[in-house]
């Protein structure tokens, strides 16, 4: 596959009191053009920094991005800020988790899209109200002419995410991320959003990057799966190979810790023990390895060596210092157990 | 917005009349005998039931009251029956017995004193208090903030009196930079107006321009991490357009709130910088209607402070709701 977005050894430090923060730890991925790349992840694993990194949004004065980003031909942390502003809203856009704090409360939702579009051309402001009010109707807004004129807070949060999808959408981005884009949203709200961004990455032909920590998400929209945790992608595959396949522990962790329909009446939940670990003080060897199970089959190699991201099948990346069969048969065991005998 | 506007227009006029009865009852009622301090250490028993008569002090308080607010509305006379009535012309908040004069009268004398200092001070104090705050905001972390909130440290630990006499002493009597103070109208003679006022307009807006540095700081710095910044860093928008724009214009409405209560407060009179400069503003004839017991002229001077206070809040709330449209529709 050609890749339309390679990101290579991206890395990402703040320097905080405590210590050095570092959020990012040599993520490299490859994005299709048109394909859905899941990254899914804990909270502090690193999934949003890398979001923000794509998009230029790490201050440079307080952070070290080291890496490349390339998107298209053209690498995004070489650019100057002014090259990087133009390429922000147009090129690569966002949506981001909470739709009512990213909008501005004092301005009008027609207002804060215009100036997204004038940002990057020019347009009369006649035209680019009819413009709004055509993406409006697109992402399905009902009344499109009188809600460009609403303020964020007299809009409902389903609408109010159309509205943040609608000014990401405004300048025909080649790549959208969306940043956990149903997370504040009601369970019924969820789902036409999520659909929506299929429906409009098909019609637009958009790359999307969808991060979340919903594997429910994951299994709708994506392609593929990046797992992070602890700053680093622990394991990459195709979703289905994901889903059915996983290696690493924490992915299969991550897979039998939600409740599903299709499991053993009386089959239980297996939770992933302790807590992710803190950014400044990473573990020495395997950064999952303090909540790993199968830790103590490594011969203490986890404790000691930080294992590489290495390929176990095509397209299917690994980082884990277990032995490949022995991976195999723990994730079967682990999957036939809480699914019953279906895999 | 009306129905908004109206509702608080009604609540203000609610408050006030809640102020009219504490103010009055409070002066009035409280224990001493307000006839007993209308006249010096020869008093007789006689002047004293003579005064009491004509101040109205015999009368029921509900009747008391009711005549001290239609005063307000359509003047009084005290003591019409006797040779000598004192007139008290509409709006009267009173009369001082000690300086034969109507409250009003003077209050009115002294307003334009403290609303100079007021306003010359508020926007010393509004310009440098939030430019430097956005300043530090800008160089957050850097040497220029830290410089800032020093400076804004100096000037909090900084009290009026001793910087006020501070300056009378170096700028006044060893530098002769300024000639005494004394005050005169702006209109009558512009030049010793300002050389009158400028001191008493940097010792008072000092300290509150420490305090608006600091707030400003926090306030920028505090929607500069807020969610929709980042939407319109991610919107391309150039750096100049998200600070100015969609930072600052959050960040500094809270301080329209903080500036008009803070200058609804100093035209209520500026007790220490007034005094030290001799200023004869409000708080200067504040000060004095208490030393010499004058109750009808420290109830006037209580009403209006407080009054302008109220109506203050009310402008602040009708400015929020044109700034903020939260506010101003539901």
């Amino acid at each position: 596959m050609s890749a339309f977005l390679e990101i290579e050894d991206l890395k990402v430090s703040f320097t905080t009191e405590d210590g050095v923060v570092q959020a990012v730890d040599g993520v490299s991925l490859l994005v299709a053009q048109g394909r859905t790349l899941a990254i899914v992840g804990e909270s502090g694993s690193g999934k949003s920094v890398t979001a923000q990194a794509i998009l230029g949004l790490i201050d440079r004065k307080t952070a070290n991005v080291s890496g490349e980003i390339w998107l298209d031909n053209e690498e995004l942390l070489a650019l100057s800020s002014p090259d990087m502003q133009a390429m922000r809203g147009s090129a690569v856009a966002m949506i981001f988790q909470d739709p009512l704090s990213s909008l501005h409360p004092f301005y009008r939702v027609g207002d804060q899209i215009i100036e997204a579009m004038r940002a990057h051309r020019k347009v009369n402001p006649k035209e680019a109200r009819r413009e709004v009010v055509d993406m409006f109707k697109r992402v399905g807004i009902p009344a499109a002419e009188r809600r460009v004129d609403a303020y964020p807070h007299q809009l409902s949060g389903g609408m109010r995410q159309r509205v943040m999808i609608a000014m990401a959408l405004i300048n025909s981005p080649s790549l959208l991320i969306a940043d956990e884009p149903t997370t504040a949203l009601d369970v019924t709200v969820q789902a036409q959003i999520i659909e929506l961004i299929q429906d409009l990455q098909k019609e637009f032909g958009t790359t999307v990057i969808m991060i979340t920590h919903d594997l429910g998400i994951v299994a709708d929209v994506a392609d593929d799966v990046a797992v992070m945790y602890g700053a680093r992608i622990v394991e990459m595959a195709p979703t289905q190979v994901l889903f059915e396949e996983p290696e690493m522990p924490y992915t299969l962790g991550l897979l039998s810790s939600i409740p599903r329909m299709d499991m053993e009446a009386g089959g239980r939940l297996l939770p992933i023990p302790g807590n992710p670990p803190s950014p400044i003080h990473l573990p020495k060897g395997c950064v999952f390895a303090p909540r790993c199970r199968y830790a103590s089959m490594t011969n203490g190699l986890s404790e000691t060596d930080r294992p590489e991201l290495l390929p176990t099948a095509p397209n299917h990346f690994v980082r884990c210092h277990l032995a490949p069969d022995v991976r195999r048969r723990i994730s079967s065991e682990v999957l036939t157990a809480i699914r019953g005998a279906k895999v | 917005m009306a129905g908004y506007i109206v509702r608080r227009v009604l609540q203000m006029f609610l408050l006030m009349f809640l102020l009219s009865i504490v103010v009055f009852f409070l002066f009035n009622l409280l224990p001493g005998d307000p006839a007993r301090l209308t006249c010096g250490k020869a008093c007789t028993p006689e002047i004293i039931e003579a005064n009491r008569h004509r101040l109205g002090l015999d009368e029921p308080p509900l009747t008391q009251y009711v005549k001290f607010v239609s005063a307000i509305f359509v003047g009084r006379t005290f003591s019409p029956d006797s040779p000598a009535p004192i007139i008290c012309d509409a709006p009267c908040l009173g009369y001082s017995f000690n300086r034969h004069e109507q409250v009003m009268t003077l209050i009115t004398q002294a307003a334009p004193v403290t609303f100079w200092l007021a306003i010359g001070a508020f926007i010393l104090w509004i310009t440098a208090g939030i430019s430097l705050g956005i300043f530090a905001a800008l160089n957050h972390g850097r040497w220029p903030d830290r410089l800032v909130m020093t400076i804004s440290l100096i000037g909090y630990s900084l009290p009026a009196f001793f910087l006020g006499l501070l300056l009378i002493f170096f700028v006044i009597i060893k530098w002769q930079m300024l000639p005494f103070p004394a005050y005169v109208s702006p209109f009558d003679n512009p030049v010793q107006f300002l050389q009158t006022m400028i001191l008493p307009w940097i010792v008072l807006a000092t300290l509150n321009t420490a305090f608006y540095m600091r707030l400003t700081r926090n306030q920028v710095l505090e929607t500069f991490g807020d969610d929709y910044v980042r939407t319109a860093r991610a919107k391309g928008l150039p750096e100049r357009t998200v600070v100015v724009k969609h930072a600052l214009r959050a960040g500094l409405t809270p301080i329209v709130t903080a500036a008009g209560l803070d200058l609804a407060v100093l035209l209520g009179g500026a007790i220490i910088s007034e005094n030290i400069f001799s200023l004869p503003g409000l708080g200067a004839l504040a000060v004095n209607s208490v030393t010499d017991s004058d109750l009808p002229l420290i109830a006037g001077i209580t009403l209006v402070t407080a009054s302008i206070i109220i109506v203050a809040n009310l402008v602040v709330d009708l400015l929020y709701a044109v700034i903020d449209p939260r506010v101003r529709v539901g």
